[in-house]
């Protein structure tokens, strides 16, 4: 197991009251396992992927345990992250296009970064160079200004400089959403490589797109409302999800294929519940076409199958 | 009903302007009563200008825009009104097209002053009901709230009430969805197929090749400004005639098919152009050659190699050897 978290409570703080952004997520990655996390605005999913990081000022760990590689991940506590960040756990951030410094030189940005952790430029010039030509840049690239690259450029970019490390984890947040449908595909599939050439480890990569999803994750998990509502083998949960949620969110995707002529699609009715005082009980059930009773107590995460788990009173 | 002939912009750049950039090339489409017409393009290609200039938002700098037989760009005061409540935008962020200090009864009231003339009050309410509810919004509290209290699926659908208050006639909706979750995108999309069935001609502004597939009619794809392939949606997404349609239909990322190995986009110059071989565009001998040949009925492409010298350019080929 690359990365358990267990029962992890994080609430963001706020004049009105903590909002609880991830109220009690447990889950597992495998060595090696591309995890795709997908929800709405407002699930979670970036919440989730930040914490393992960086807390910033305005996020409050509450409760829960983090084991990267078996060893517990000091999330709390930021002088310890300090140590391990970039080195064990790594972030492509959601705006990598502003992630660099728009007053250095790319090549002296990174010898800067490897400082600052100790590390020297000398050293992993050669294999930065190795990985700049994977990726289809330039050496020369280390001798421009961010400003002079593309925005898929400037993504491929970042790409490399977060995994020179080889961290244990990467996080990869919503890095394809500004990017045109080629660069997107590129930039996918750069990911997948990066694992395969054993980079980085495992992977966190979080969306709302579930199409790119589908096409490089292993397995995929779904979030709402600050929990998690499912999570299977990418092909499981396409064709045979379980939960009312996944079910409705998938088949409100338009395909390749499907009009509007011939057949209309149908989003889900409702809004997702202000998670400041969220209900209790399952979250999804003022939306949810099954829901009954039973469903104001919280269901528990099971495993219907092998690495197929569901959140649920009504399919379990 | 909106008809653009040779559309061209060129915008200056630079420090003192010295520069130009040329956004929008020579483009040629219509749009007629009831039919969605969806402009694809990656970013920089040109089609929220073309969007602006059909808002006349921004000049045009060539060719000819016309609104029922009319240049828009000759249209003066009363004419000018009109033709605004003719022809309403809907842009991508729905947050920053609402004045956050009104709330939204206030939004439909100073429509009703600029546009509503003569309506009587109750009237208007009454209207303002209808249009509500027709994109699936229920009146009364909604319209005491301020756009921060609303969702973005919410605020968008406001902005497509508003059109149909003013009897817009035609839709430019630009990259509407974009901000949109899945759960909600659906239903602004399904709600602009309703409006279509109405009557209301929509040119739906997209880079989402499989929400553009999903609701148009017709498909115009550009490529740096430029025109490249024109048709009914299903031609051009079932049979793409041009390289750089085939090379986008190729890398969208499909639910139930998963991507080819390949990682580079494959780029170059296209060995074979339909345009220059194609019999249409060789004829006109002597008159200047149509920019779109027509390969199938209704179904247009542009010459491969748009940016370079075409190996099937025989004319030209001829004239840089003389």
């Amino acid at each position: 197991m690359s990365l358990q978290i267990s029962d992890l409570r994080v609430y963001y703080r706020t004049l009105a009251g903590d909002v609880k952004a991830l109220d009690g997520v447990s889950l597992e990655i495998a060595d090696g396992e591309i995890m795709g996390l997908a929800g709405e605005s407002g699930c979670g999913k970036t919440t989730l992927g930040n914490s393992l990081v960086l807390l910033d000022g305005r996020m409050k760990y509450i409760s829960g345990e983090v084991l990267l590689d078996g060893t517990p991940l000091p999330i709390a506590d930021y002088e310890a992250m300090q140590e391990l960040r970039w080195r064990e756990v790594s972030i492509i951030p959601q705006y990598s296009m502003s992630a660099l410094n728009p007053t250095r030189k790319i090549g002296r940005m990174v010898d800067e970064l490897l400082h600052s952790r100790g590390r020297q430029y000398k050293e992993l010039r050669a294999e930065l160079l190795r990985r700049l030509e994977l990726v289809g840049l330039s050496a020369d690239i280390l001798d421009r200004y961010p400003i002079e690259l593309s925005g898929g450029m400037k993504q491929r970019l970042v790409m490399v400089i977060s995994t020179l490390l080889d961290p244990s984890l990467l996080i990869a947040d919503e890095i394809t959403s500004a990017l045109d449908v080629s660069s997107q595909k590129a930039v996918a599939q750069t990911l997948v490589e990066f694992r395969d050439r054993k980079f980085v480890r495992s992977m966190i990569v979080v969306t709302h797109d579930v199409s790119i999803l589908y096409q490089i994750s292993d397995t995929l998990a779904i979030m709402y409302a600050g929990r998690l509502a499912e999570k299977a083998p990418t092909g499981v949960l396409m064709e045979a999800a379980l939960h009312p949620y996944t079910r409705l969110l998938i088949s409100a995707l338009p395909e390749m294929g499907s009009r509007f002529a011939d057949k209309r699609l149908m989003g889900i009715p409702g809004t997702p519940p202000s998670l400041l005082n969220p209900p209790t009980g399952c979250r999804f059930r003022t939306r949810c076409p099954l829901a009954d009773a039973q469903c104001e107590e919280q269901p528990p995460m099971v495993d219907v199958a092998p690495g197929h788990a569901v959140a649920c009173w009504k399919v379990t | 009903m909106l008809t653009l002939e040779h559309v061209s912009k060129t915008y200056k750049v630079g420090a003192f302007g010295g520069g130009s950039l040329v956004a929008v090339r020579e483009v040629d489409f219509t749009v007629a009563p009831g039919e969605v017409v969806s402009l694809i393009g990656e970013s920089g290609s040109g089609k929220s200008t073309i969007g602006k200039m059909i808002l006349r938002l921004i000049s045009v700098n060539g060719g000819r825009i016309l609104f029922d037989g009319t240049d828009i760009s000759t249209l003066k005061g009363h004419e000018l009104n009109a033709y605004y409540r003719a022809v309403t935008g809907v842009f991508q962020d729905p947050f920053s097209s609402f004045n956050p200090v009104f709330k939204v009864s206030h939004v439909f009231d100073m429509l009703r002053g600029r546009f509503g003339g003569s309506v009587e009050g109750r009237t208007w309410d009454e209207r303002v009901g209808e249009a509500l509810e027709s994109v699936g919004l229920e009146g009364g509290q909604l319209l005491h709230k301020y756009p921060h209290q609303l969702s973005g699926g919410q605020l968008q659908r406001l902005l497509i009430a508003r059109a149909l208050l003013l009897d817009t006639k035609m839709l430019v909706a630009d990259e509407v969805i974009s901000m949109l979750d899945a759960s909600t995108r659906i239903d602004v999309l399904n709600l602009l197929g309703d409006l279509k069935a109405r009557g209301l001609g929509i040119l739906f502004i997209t880079h989402d090749l499989s929400l553009a597939n999903y609701i148009s009619e017709r498909a115009v794809i550009l490529r740096r400004g430029r025109a490249v392939e024109i048709g009914p949606t299903d031609r051009v997404f079932g049979n793409p005639l041009h390289p750089y349609t085939q090379q986008l239909l190729a890398a969208v990322p499909r639910l139930h098919e998963k991507w080819g190995k390949q990682i580079a986009p494959e780029d170059g110059a296209a060995t074979t152009c339909l345009y220059h071989t194609s019999p249409a565009a060789r004829d006109g001998s002597g008159s200047p050659r149509p920019a779109m040949a027509e390969i199938e009925p209704g179904h247009l492409v542009a010459c491969a190699n748009v940016d370079a010298h075409c190996p099937d350019d025989v004319a030209a080929g001829t004239a840089a050897v003389a």
